[in-house]
C-alpha cells in the first residue's frame, strides 16, 4: 500500500479544523499558526503530486485509493479518489489558494483598522478548512456519491464565511443567495447523478456509483437508451445532460444563472473571496466536466451549442459589465463571470485545444482572480473603500499590491508570456474549430477586458492619493508580500513556460477525447 | 563564445529582460547606477547584433542563425527565431536606438529604476517582433511590447493636459497622458484583434504556427473553409492582417492614436515609439501580409497605396497646422511611414519585377531612416521642451542666437526629415517614389503633394523656432535658454553620423536590403 | 407454549418495565432535592437496556410469537434500539428541565411511552397495534400537559388528547371494517386474505383512508398536523422532542409494516401516499417558513421531514423501505440534538424566539456548535447524517422512476435550507444587545453536555461512517413481513 497521499491532502485541512476548534478563542496567533502550518502541509503534498503525476502514462487515473464505504442491497459507494492530468493543477491551485489565503487572513490589529481576520480567527479558519477540505475531495472524488459528498461541504461553509465575516451591508443577502442558487444546482445535478446510477446498473447488473464503472457502462453503451420525457421518447444523455452539466456549471457561474456570483464576491471577506472565486468556481466547472461531459458523452456533443451560447454570452457581457462597475470587488466579480465564461467556452468546443485551454484557464484564473481579491481586501482594510472614484495612489503607500494587481491585470487581459494568454489562446483556438463566429464575437471581450483593468489600474493605484486617505495606509505585511509574491510567480511561469502544465492537462484531455469517441 | 554563438539571437532578445532582472534587486534610490546599469546593459545587444551584422551572410537564401527552443508544444508552437536581411535592419535599428533612448533618459528622475526596466522590457518585446519565423511568437511579441509603452506614457508621460471624453459612459475629464495611454492600448489592441483570430485560423488550419510551412501552404491554399468559400476567407483575413498593422504604421484613417501618443510620451518614448514601433507594422506588411497574401495584396494594392497617399497627404497637412512642436513631428510620421506603405503597395502590385524590388528597397531603408531622423527629431523636441517646459511654436522664435549648436542640429536633422539630397531621407524617399511611379503614376504623383508640403511643414517648424524675431523671453534672466549639453551632443551624435553615411553611402545596408527583398519577393 | 425466544422477543420492553418499577420503588425514598438523580437512573436502565437488548436479544430469522401477536424480527429490533435512544437522550434533557426534572412519574410515564412504541414497531396483529397504540399515545397526553400551571402546556396536552382520542378511533374503525373484510387481524393472513377474496379495491381504497388518518396523525402528514405546532409548542420541551422524534417514527415503523402486509397488491395507497408526502413536504416547509418562534418552526420542518420520509414509502421497494427506516434513524438523532440544544439555551434565557439566539455562538460556542451540526443535518448537507438520508430516499424514488416527487423534494429541501440557515445566522451573525456575549455564557449542565455530545457525534457518524447504519436499516427492511 502506498502513501495514501491524496487522502492525507483531503483530511489535513479537516483535521486541522477540528484542531483550531479546540484552541481556545483568545489564543489568535496559535490559531493561524496552526492554520499556517496545515495549509503548508498541505500544500507541499499538493506539489509533490503535481510534480510526481506521470504525464506520458496516458494510465488515466493516478495515486488511486479505493475502500468500500457502503455495499448494501444494490446501492454501491466507495471511497474512491484518485487524480487525472485534468484534476493534478486543480489540486495544486487549492493548495496554494489556501496556503495564500491563510497568508492573506493572518492580518494585523492596526490602529488605522483591523487587516486580515482579527474577529474570531478559530472559527474563521475553522470553517474555511472544511471549506478547503470539501474543495480538495471533490478534485479528487472518482464515486459520484463522494463527490456530492464533498461538493456540499465546499458549499455551506460559504454561507458562513460569507455571512458572518463578510462585507456588512450585502453579506446576509449575498450569503444567502449564493446558498440557495448553488444548492439548487447541486441537487439537480444529483437528480441526474441518480438517474446514472440506476440506467448504469441496470444494464450491466453492477450497481455503483463509482464514476469509472459508469464511464465503462457509458462507453459500453448503458446510456444509448431512450428516456420517456413527458410523452416523448427522447435519448438518456439528451435528457440528463443539461441538469447535470448546468447544475453543476451554476457554481462555475455561467450565464445566465451567475447572478449569485459577483454578489457573493463582494460580500465575501478577503480569503473567501479568494477561494471562491479562485477555486470554488473551478469546482462548478470541473464537475460540470467530469460529471456532465465525461459521462454523458453524447449528450454533450447534442448540447454543446447552447453551452458555447451560454458561454459567449457570459464572456461578453461579463467584461462589458465589468466594464461599468465603479466597485473594485464588482468588477472582479464581474470579470470572473468572463472568465469562467472563457472556460466554459473551451468546454463546449469538446476538442482537444478547447479542453486544453479550459484546464489551464481554470488555473490560470484561480491564481488570478485570487491575487485580485488578496489585493483589493487589502486596500479595503486600509482606505475602507472600494469605489474605483474614490481610491487613487495606492502604488506609493502599497507598492507590492500594485505591482501584482498590475500583474493579475495583464493575466486577466490576456497578455501574452502571462498565463492568461496560454489558456485563453487553445480556447479560441478550440472555438475556430466548431464555431468560428462565436470565436470572432467573443474576442470583443478582450479589448473591453484590457479596457476596464487598464482604466481600474490607473484610478486606483496612479495619481494621486485623495486627501482623506492620505497617511492612513498602512504598509501591508510581510506575509501579504510572500502570498502575493507567490502568486504573481506562478502566473509569469506559467506565461513564459506553458509546458510546465500544459502537458498534463493534455494527458487528461486526451482520455476526455477518448470518451468522445475518437479525435 | 561558442554557446553565445549558437544561441546569439537568443541571447539578444533576452538579455534586456534579464538586465531588467538583475535591476530588480538593485536599490531604487541609486538613479546614477540604475542609469548606467541599463545603458549598460542596453550596449550589449547593440554590440551583438553588430557582430551578428559582420557574421550575416547576405546572399544565403533563407533565415540565418535559426534557433528553436520549445514553448507551448500543445499548441505546436515554439520559440524559433530566424535572421533574414529584413529583420537584420529592424534588428540593427531596435537594438542602436535603444541605448541613445536611454541615454536620452538620464534626464528623468522620477522612478528611474521601474522606467529603465520598462524600457528593457520593450526592448524584448520589440525585437521579438522582428526575429519571429512562428506566427504566434510574432503575435505574442507584438502584443507583450504594448504594456511597457502603455506604461512609459501613462507614468513618465507629460503631466500637464486634460482632456475631455466623450464616451457611452457620458462625458468626462482624465489627464492627457491616461487619454493618450489608453487611446494606444485600446487602438493597438483592438487592431490586433483581427490580427489574433486570424492567426488562430491558421493555426487551427495547419496545426502548427511556423511561418515557413504557413508561408508556403496558405499562399496557394484553394479548399473552401468553414462553409465560407476560401477567397472570402482569404480577403477577409488579409483586411484583418492589414488593419492590425495598418493602426501600427499607423495608416489614415487609423492614426488618430499617433499624435496623442507622441504627444504625450517620455521624449526617450516617443523617440523608440516613432522609431521602431511604427516601423513594427511596416514589418508585418513585409513579413506576413505580402508572403502569406500575394494574391489579395496584388488586388488590394490599389486601396493600399489610397490609404498611403492619405496618410502622406493628410499628414503633412496636418503637421503644417500644428502649434504644438511635438504634435508637427508626430504627424511627420504619419506623413513618412506613408512612403513605407505606398512602396509596399505599389509592390505587391505587382512582385517580382524590378520596379517593385526597388520600391520595396525604397520602403525598407525607409523604415530604418524615418527610425533614425524621428528619434532625432523627437529628442530635440525634448531638449528644448525641458529647458522651456513650452512645446507651442508661437512661444519660440529666433533662438538661434541663443543656442547655435543646438540650432545647427536641429536643421540638420530637419533636413534630413525633409528628404536633402545628401543625407539619408532623400535616398529612401527617392527610391520609393521611382519604384512606385510606374506602378501607380497616380498616387505617386498625389503624394508627391504631400511631400511638397512636407518641406513646408519642416521650414515652418524650423523658422518659428529658430528664426524670426527673438523672443526676449529666452533671453535673460531665469528662463535664458542654456545650449545643448554634451550628453544630449553624444545623444544625437550617432543619429547623426548614420543619417550623412547613409545619405553618402547607402551601398552597405542597402546591399543588404536588396538581397533581402529580391530573395523575399 | 413457551420458548425461550417469547422472552428474547420482548426482552427490551421486559427491561422497561423492570426499570419503570425500580424507579417507582425507589424514588420516593428520595429526598425531594436528590428526586433529580431519577434521571440518571433512567438513563442508566436505559442505556443498559439497550446494551443488554444489543447483546443478547438480536433476532434471527424473523418468526411470530404469542400466538401471532407480535413478530420477532430485526425490523421491530432495529426500531425498539432507536426508541431506547431516543427515550435516553430525552430522559437526560428531562433532567434540569423545571418542571419534569424532580418528578419521577415524569420517566415513568417516558417509560410507559417507549414500552408502548417498542410494540408498536413489533405487533403483528390488529388488536396488539391497536393497544401499543393506546400504550404509546397516553403517556403522551399526560407529559404533554405536565405543566399543569402552565396554561400552554395544559392547552398542548388536551389538544393532542382530543386529536388523539379520534383520529384513534377512526383507525380502530378502519382496523374493524379490515377484519370485517377478512375475519382475520393478523397481518400475515390479511395481505393473503385481501388478495385472495372478492374484488374490493373500493372498499379498501376507503379503509387505507382510514387508517391513512390514524397513522398520518401520529407521524404529524398533511392534513392531519394540526396539532403538532401547538402541542410542540406548549408541552414541555423534551417531551416535544421526544414526540417529534420517536413518536413519529413509532407511526412510520407501524405504517410501513402495515401498509406492505396487508395491501402489498394495491398500488393506490402509493399514489395516495405520493400525494401526501407532497403535500406535507410543500406545506411543512412554506409554513416553516415565516416562524419566529424556534420550537414552532421545528415542528413544521418536523412535519416537512415526515414529507421526505414518505417519499421513500412511496418508492415502494426494498431500497425504499431501508431508505426511510434509515431516514428516521438520522432524523431522531438530528432532532434531538436541534431540540437539545433549544433546550440548553432556553433553559438559561427562558426564551426560545429566534431573535433571542443571537450572538449564541459567543455566549457559548460549543452550543453553537451543536446548533450548527443539528441544523445542517436536518438541511441535508454532509458530513452530517440527514445529506445521507436524503440522498438515499432521492435515490430509492429515482430508482423508480418517481421522477416529479424527486423534484418536488429538492425544492422543498432548498426552502428548508433557506430557514435553517436563517436560524444559524441568528446563531453566528447577529450579536446580542450591547455585544456583551461574554457577560451572558450558557452553562451546560452535565446531563445536557453528554445528551449533547453523543447526538452530535452520532448525527456526525451516521454522516461519515454510515455503513453499518444503512446495513441494519437494509436488513430492517429485508424482513418487514
Amino acid at each position: 500500500m502506498n502513501f495514501p497521499v491524496l487522502s492525507v491532502i483531503v483530511f489535513t485541512p479537516l483535521v486541522a479544523a477540528v484542531l483550531i476548534l479546540l484552541i481556545p478563542a483568545d489564543r489568535k496567533n496559535e490559531v493561524r499558526t496552526t492554520a499556517l502550518v496545515a495549509s503548508v502541509f498541505a500544500l507541499a503534498l499538493s506539489v509533490w503530486v503535481y510534480a510526481q503525476y506521470a504525464i506520458n502514462a496516458y494510465t488515466g487515473y493516478q495515486f488511486i485509493e479505493k475502500m468500500t464505504w457502503l455495499s448494501v442491497g444494490n446501492l454501491h459507494i466507495d471511497y474512491h479518489v484518485g487524480v487525472d492530468g485534468m484534476s493534478a493543477p486543480l489540486v495544486l491551485l487549492t493548495g496554494i489558494v489556501m496556503f495564500t489565503g491563510v497568508l492573506i487572513s493572518w492580518g494585523k490589529d492596526d490602529p488605522h483598522g483591523p487587516t486580515g481576520i482579527q474577529d474570531r480567527p478559530r472559527e474563521f479558519f475553522a470553517f474555511l478548512f472544511l471549506l478547503a477540505g470539501g474543495v480538495f475531495g471533490v478534485f479528487v472524488s472518482l464515486d459520484l456519491f463522494l463527490l456530492f459528498f464533498f461538493y456540499e461541504i465546499a458549499v455551506f461553509p460559504m454561507y458562513l464565511l460569507i455571512a458572518i465575516w463578510g462585507w456588512v451591508k450585502t453579506r446576509e443577502y449575498a450569503a444567502m443567495k449564493l446558498t440557495l442558487y448553488l444548492f439548487i444546482g447541486s441537487v439537480v445535478a444529483l437528480i441526474g447523478a441518480l438517474a446514472m446510477y440506476w440506467t448504469a446498473g441496470q444494464a450491466t447488473g453492477t450497481y455503483t456509483f463509482d464514476m469509472l464503472k459508469i464511464s465503462e457502462a457509458q462507453q459500453a453503451g448503458a446510456f444509448n437508451g431512450l428516456v420517456n420525457f413527458f410523452g416523448a421518447q427522447v435519448p438518456f444523455q439528451v435528457v440528463w445532460f443539461l441538469p447535470v452539466f448546468l447544475g453543476f456549471a451554476v457554481l462555475g457561474g455561467i450565464w445566465p444563472f451567475h447572478n449569485w456570483s459577483p454578489d457573493g464576491h463582494v460580500a465575501a471577506p478577503t480569503a473567501v473571496s479568494m477561494f471562491h472565486a479562485g477555486v470554488l468556481m473551478k469546482l462548478g466547472a470541473f464537475a460540470a466536466l467530469r460529471v456532465g461531459i465525461m459521462l454523458l458523452p453524447d449528450g454533450a456533443k447534442y448540447w454543446a451549442w447552447l453551452i458555447m451560447l451560454f458561454a459567449t454570452v457570459a464572456v461578453v457581457y461579463g467584461a462589458y459589465i465589468a466594464f461599468v462597475q465603479t466597485d473594485m470587488k464588482y468588477m472582479i466579480g464581474f470579470s470572473s463571470v468572463s472568465h469562467m465564461g472563457l472556460v466554459m467556452f473551451g468546454l463546449s468546443t469538446l476538442n482537444r485545444d478547447g479542453l486544453t485551454g479550459a484546464g489551464l484557464q481554470m488555473f490560470s484564473h484561480g491564481v488570478m482572480t485570487a491575487l485580485f481579491f488578496a489585493v483589493t481586501g487589502m486596500i479595503y482594510d486600509r482606505a475602507h473603500t472600494r469605489q474605483i472614484p474614490e481610491l487613487g495612489g495606492m502604488i506609493k503607500p502599497l507598492p507590492w499590491a500594485a505591482v501584482g494587481f498590475i500583474i493579475g491585470g495583464l493575466v486577466s487581459m490576456g497578455m501574452p508570456f502571462f498565463s492568461g494568454f496560454v489558456a485563453e489562446f487553445p480556447i479560441f483556438m478550440g472555438v475556430w474549430q466548431v464555431m468560428p463566429i462565436a470565436a470572432i464575437i467573443a474576442s470583443i471581450s478582450i479589448v473591453i477586458t484590457a479596457a476596464y483593468i487598464m482604466n481600474n489600474i490607473r484610478r486606483v493605484f496612479f495619481g494621486e492619493v485623495p486627501a482623506n486617505l492620505e497617511g492612513h495606509i498602512s504598509p501591508i505585511t510581510a506575509l501579504d508580500k510572500v502570498a502575493i509574491a507567490t502568486l504573481c510567480l506562478l502566473m509569469v511561469a506559467l506565461g513564459l513556460f506553458p509546458w510546465l502544465m500544459a502537458p498534463m492537462i493534455q494527458s487528461g484531455v486526451n482520455s476526455i477525447l477518448t470518451l468522445l469517441g475518437g479525435a | 563564445m561558442n554557446f553565445i554563438y549558437e544561441h546569439l539571437l537568443l541571447v539578444i532578445l533576452f538579455f534586456p529582460t534579464l538586465a531588467a532582472l538583475v535591476m530588480l534587486f538593485l536599490p531604487a534610490g541609486e538613479n546614477k547606477l540604475l542609469r548606467w546599469f541599463a545603458f549598460g546593459a542596453s550596449l550589449v545587444p547593440f554590440i551583438l547584433s553588430v557582430w551578428l551584422w559582420t557574421q550575416f551572410d547576405p546572399n544565403a537564401v533563407g533565415y540565418q542563425f535559426e534557433a528553436q527552443y520549445p514553448w507551448y508544444q500543445a499548441l505546436n508552437s515554439s520559440l524559433h527565431l530566424g535572421m533574414d536581411g529584413l529583420s537584420l535592419t529592424m534588428v540593427m535599428l531596435t537594438t542602436l536606438l535603444t541605448p541613445i533612448a536611454l541615454l536620452a533618459s538620464f534626464s528623468i528622475n522620477d522612478r528611474v529604476k521601474g522606467y529603465m526596466m520598462l524600457f528593457l522590457f520593450l526592448e524584448t518585446g520589440m525585437l521579438g517582433v522582428f526575429m519571429a519565423v512562428d506566427l504566434l511568437i510574432f503575435f505574442v511579441f507584438w502584443e507583450v511590447g504594448l504594456v511597457p509603452m502603455y506604461f512609459l506614457i501613462n507614468q513618465w508621460g507629460s503631466p500637464k493636459g486634460e482632456r475631455e471624453v466623450r464616451s457611452i459612459f457620458g462625458k468626462f475629464t482624465m489627464s492627457a497622458r491616461n487619454y493618450a495611454s489608453l487611446k494606444f492600448m485600446i487602438y493597438t489592441m483592438g487592431g490586433s484583434l483581427g490580427l489574433l483570430l486570424a492567426v488562430q485560423m491558421l493555426g487551427v488550419l495547419f496545426g502548427n504556427y511556423d511561418l515557413q510551412y504557413i508561408t508556403a501552404n496558405w499562399s496557394n491554399y484553394s479548399k473552401d473553409l468553414m462553409g465560407i468559400s476560401v477567397s472570402t476567407v482569404k480577403t477577409v483575413a488579409f483586411w484583418a492582417f492589414v488593419i492590425a498593422f495598418a493602426v501600427k504604421v499607423p495608416l489614415w484613417p487609423f492614426h488618430t492614436w499617433l499624435p496623442d501618443a507622441h504627444t504625450e510620451a517620455p521624449t526617450a518614448g516617443s523617440m523608440i515609439l516613432a522609431g521602431v514601433l511604427l516601423k513594427l507594422g511596416a514589418y508585418g506588411f513585409l513579413r506576413l501580409v505580402l508572403p502569406l497574401y500575394p494574391a489579395e495584396a496584388k488586388y488590394f494594392a490599389g486601396a493600399l497605396a489610397f490609404l498611403a497617399t492619405a496618410a502622406i497627404v493628410f499628414g503633412a497637412f496636418a503637421s503644417f497646422g500644428q502649434t504644438d512642436f511635438k504634435r508637427l513631428v508626430a504627424y511627420s510620421s504619419v506623413n513618412h511611414m506613408g512612403f513605407v506603405v505606398l512602396g509596399i503597395a505599389a509592390a505587391a502590385s505587382a512582385v517580382g519585377t524590378q520596379d517593385a524590388t526597388i520600391a520595396l528597397n525604397g520602403a525598407v531603408l525607409q523604415m530604418f531612416n524615418h527610425g533614425l531622423s524621428a528619434a532625432g527629431m523627437f529628442f530635440l523636441v525634448g531638449v528644448i521642451y525641458e529647458r522651456t517646459h513650452t512645446r507651442n511654436l508661437d512661444d519660440f522664435g529666433g533662438l538661434f542666437p541663443l543656442v547655435p549648436v543646438y540650432g545647427g542640429i536641429l536643421i540638420f536633422t530637419s533636413m534630413a526629415s525633409l528628404g536633402l539630397p545628401g543625407l539619408n531621407g532623400f535616398i529612401s524617399e527617392f527610391l520609393v517614389v521611382r519604384g512606385s511611379l510606374p506602378l501607380l503614376p497616380v498616387y505617386t504623383a498625389i503624394s508627391m503633394l504631400g511631400l511638397l508640403m512636407t518641406g513646408a511643414y519642416i521650414l515652418k517648424g524650423i523658422k518659428q523656432v529658430l528664426h524670426g524675431p527673438l523672443n526676449e523671453h529666452w533671453a535673460h534672466g531665469e528662463h535664458k535658454l542654456t545650449e545643448i549639453n554634451t550628453r544630449e551632443i553624444l545623444v544625437m551624435a550617432p543619429l547623426m553620423v548614420l543619417i550623412l553615411v547613409i545619405g553618402l553611402w547607402p551601398a552597405w545596408i542597402l546591399d543588404v536590403i536588396n538581397k533581402a527583398m529580391m530573395m523575399l519577393f | 407454549m413457551y420458548t425461550p425466544t417469547m422472552l428474547l422477543a420482548i426482552l427490551p420492553e421486559i427491561l422497561l418495565l423492570t426499570l419503570g418499577v425500580i424507579l417507582l420503588v425507589v424514588e420516593p425514598f428520595w429526598k425531594a432535592e436528590n428526586r433529580r438523580n431519577a434521571g440518571w437512573l433512567t438513563f442508566g436502565g436505559l442505556l443498559a437496556a439497550l446494551l443488554i437488548s444489543l447483546l443478547f436479544a438480536r433476532p434471527a430469522d424473523p418468526q411470530t410469537v404469542f400466538g401471532g401477536m407480535l413478530r420477532y424480527d430485526w425490523y421491530g429490533f432495529f426500531f425498539k434500539m432507536m426508541f431506547l435512544f431516543a427515550a435516553a437522550a430525552t430522559s437526560l434533557f428531562m433532567m434540569d428541565h423545571e418542571k419534569l426534572g424532580r418528578r419521577g412519574e415524569s420517566y415513568l410515564l417516558l417509560l410507559a411511552t417507549t414500552l408502548g412504541m417498542c410494540l408498536m414497531a413489533s405487533s403483528a396483529d390488529l388488536v396488539m397495534l391497536y393497544l401499543a397504540i393506546e400504550t404509546t399515545s397516553i403517556p403522551l397526553y399526560v407529559l404533554s400537559g405536565f405543566m399543569l400551571d402552565d396554561k400552554a402546556s395544559t392547552e398542548a396536552g388536551f389538544k393532542y388528547l382530543l386529536y388523539g382520542a379520534v383520529t384513534s378511533a377512526i383507525l380502530l374503525y378502519g382496523f374493524s371494517l379490515l377484519f370485517g373484510f377478512t375475519g382475520t387481524t393478523n397481518l400475515d393472513t390479511l395481505g393473503n386474505a385481501l388478495a385472495a377474496g372478492p374484488n374490493m379495491s373500493g372498499l379498501v381504497f376507503g379503509v387505507i383512508l382510514l387508517l391513512l388518518v390514524g397513522l398520518g396523525f401520529k407521524i404529524s402528514a398533511v392534513p392531519f398536523h394540526f396539532w403538532a405546532p401547538d402541542v410542540y409548542q406548549g408541552a414541555p420541551t423534551p417531551v416535544a422532542g421526544f414526540l417529534s422524534t420517536a413518536s413519529k417514527a413509532a407511526g412510520f415503523a407501524v405504517l410501513l409494516r402495515l401498509f406492505f402486509a396487508a395491501f402489498p397488491g394495491f398500488a393506490s395507497w402509493p399514489s395516495i401516499l405520493a400525494v401526501v408526502a407532497t403535500l406535507t413536504m410543500t406545506i411543512g416547509n412554506l409554513l416553516a417558513l415565516p416562524q419566529t418562534n424556534l420550537k414552532r418552526l421545528l415542528a413544521y420542518s418536523s412535519i416537512a421531514h415526515a414529507g421526505y420520509a414518505l417519499i421513500g414509502v412511496v418508492a415502494f421497494s426494498e431500497l425504499g423501505r431501508a431508505s426511510v427506516v434509515f431516514y428516521l434513524l438520522a432524523y431522531i438523532a438530528t432532532n434531538l440534538l436541534a431540540f437539545g440544544a433549544v433546550m440548553a439555551f432556553s433553559r438559561i434565557t427562558g426564551s426560545d424566539d429566534i431573535k433571542d439566539f443571537s450572538g449564541l455562538s459567543r455566549r457559548s460556542p460549543w452550543l453553537g456548535l451543536a446548533m450548527l451540526a443539528a441544523f445542517l443535518s436536518l438541511a441535508g448537507m454532509p458530513p452530517f447524517g440527514g445529506f445521507v438520508a436524503k440522498v438515499i430516499v432521492f435515490a430509492a424514488a429515482v430508482d423508480k422512476g418517481l421522477y416529479v416527487l424527486a423534484i418536488i423534494g429538492i425544492l422543498n429541501s432548498i426552502i428548508a435550507v433557506y430557514y435553517y440557515l436563517n436560524v444559524l445566522k441568528f446563531v453566528y451573525l447577529y450579536r446580542m444587545d450591547g455585544e456583551n456575549e461574554e457577560a451572558h455564557p450558557i452553562p451546560l449542565t452535565r446531563p445536557y453536555a453528554i445528551a449533547l455530545v453523543v447526538l452530535a457525534v452520532g448525527v456526525v457518524l451516521l454522516g461519515t461512517l454510515f455503513g453499518p447504519w444503512f446495513d441494519w436499516s437494509n436488513l430492517a427492511a429485508l424482513n418487514l413481513f
